[in-house]
């Protein structure tokens, strides 16, 4: 077992990652991720592929995306719709705790 | 190891059409898959779905897995049969490694060599990364903390079979921190083969709910309880904070609802977050002869309609 203790680095502003190694986060193939990017799923900074710098919502975006067109055998313009109606229900779900009312 | 009826779990019968068990697999996905179920425990149901299907939807792990025969239940212990998987060449489907290390010892032991066979022709490859997801305390995030996660990560043995083992390491959780942050621990994913890097393990930051805090982002809201003369009249009043308790001053005629800011209270960083007090005016119940004449004197000497915006 190991017992050290084990620091990471947080995937941020300063930490962000490169296309090669988002992936290896998902992986998956260079031609998937720049489709993301390309219809708007995935907003790296950067101006080209060589500079992308992406964060960690954009990779809990892709896995997520992935695991919706791996599951349930659907189109990546599908997994896309599914996506926002999902982060749709998120932002309301944040409304309501601002609010104070429980989301059930 | 516990014997696994994957039939039972998509919940079809033995003799069914390949396409029944494809449909089979998509209604139990939309039920329980973890993106967009609210089962508590979609995402133990979803690995178990997974494992079934990635079994029997391919025909020829289907017709291994069916000559172990009907005699076992599920849950019994169980020892493969030796010799079970001759003539069988399992190929072409990343048996168990789609899943991150997600699969039962009962699937690995049967059909893990797979893995084995298709990786040993490989050449220098670097380890995959590995994903795993923790909840920490609200306070952990003002003090940073250091938590126990336990992986069980696929691995292959000296025979090139996969084998998931478990894997525990201590993470150390920086201050600061917001939900759904990534914390990358290089080198902490799956091993390289044949001199190639290890991959990184991604952990997903999540907090569990506060009895009072409510979180966005890095701001914090908790509701303040006051009386209706400490809102109406303005007060000096204790209020917590994640740093201990704050004493705060209600403006006068405040009103049930209005927010309260306290700048930088909120999530350390840069900048911090803030934490807002929303008021919630309490109403004392008249239990007393005197508090009833209070409240009666109010009503007698307030002329108030609370009610006029409705038009009555």
């Amino acid at each position: 077992m190991d017992t050290d203790i084990v620091t990471g680095i947080l995937v941020s502003e300063q930490g962000a990652l490169s296309l090669e190694e988002m992936v290896e986060a998902c992986g998956t193939e260079v031609e998937w991720i720049v489709e993301l990017v390309e219809v708007g799923v995935l907003s790296p900074e950067g101006p080209d592929e060589t500079a992308w710098r992406f964060g960690a919502l954009d990779l809990l975006r892709a896995r997520r995306l992935a695991r919706l067109e791996r599951d349930f055998a659907a189109s990546a313009e599908a997994a896309a719709v599914i996506l926002d109606l999902l982060d749709e229900i998120e932002r309301l779900r944040a409304c309501l705790i601002r609010a104070g009312v429980e989301a059930v | 190891m516990e014997f696994k009826d994957y039939y039972q779990t998509l919940g079809v019968a033995r003799s069914v059409a390949e396409a029944e068990i494809k449909r089979a697999y998509r209604k139990l996905a939309r039920k329980y898959h973890p993106d967009v179920s609210k089962e508590r425990d979609a995402s133990e149901r979803m690995k178990e779905i997974n494992e079934a299907y990635e079994v029997l939807q391919d025909p020829k792990k289907r017709a291994a897995y069916d000559r172990l025969g009907t005699g076992w239940q599920p849950g019994q212990d169980f020892h493969p049969p030796p010799d079970w998987d001759t003539g069988f060449e399992f190929r072409g489907s990343p048996a168990g490694e789609a899943f991150g290390g997600d699969f039962s010892d009962f699937f690995a032991t049967l059909f893990g060599g797979a893995v084995g066979a298709r990786h040993g022709a490989g050449v220098h490859r670097r380890g995959e990364d590995h994903h795993a997801k923790i909840l920490i305390d609200l306070e952990d995030a003002f003090r940073g903390a250091t938590r126990t996660v336990t992986l069980r990560v696929p691995e292959l043995d000296a025979k090139g079979r996969l084998a998931a083992r478990e894997r525990t390491l201590n993470v150390q959780i920086p201050k600061g921190i917001r939900e759904g942050q990534l914390i990358r621990l290089a080198g902490q994913g799956s091993a390289g083969m044949k001199g190639g890097r290890a991959g990184d393990l991604y952990i997903e930051v999540g907090f569990k709910p506060h009895a009072f805090y409510r979180v966005d982002g890095r701001d914090l809201y908790v509701s303040l309880p006051v009386v209706p003369w400490e809102a109406a009249l303005g007060a000096t009043v204790k209020a917590p904070t994640p740093g201990g308790t704050v004493e705060v001053k209600v403006p006068p005629r405040s009103q049930g609802g209005r927010k309260l800011r306290l700048r930088s209270r909120g999530i350390p960083g840069d900048p911090p977050g803030d934490l807002y007090l929303v008021l919630e005016v309490v109403l004392p119940i008249p239990e007393t002869e005197r508090a009833k004449e209070l409240y009666q004197t109010m009503a007698r000497e307030l002329a108030f309609n609370p009610r006029r915006s409705l038009g009555v």
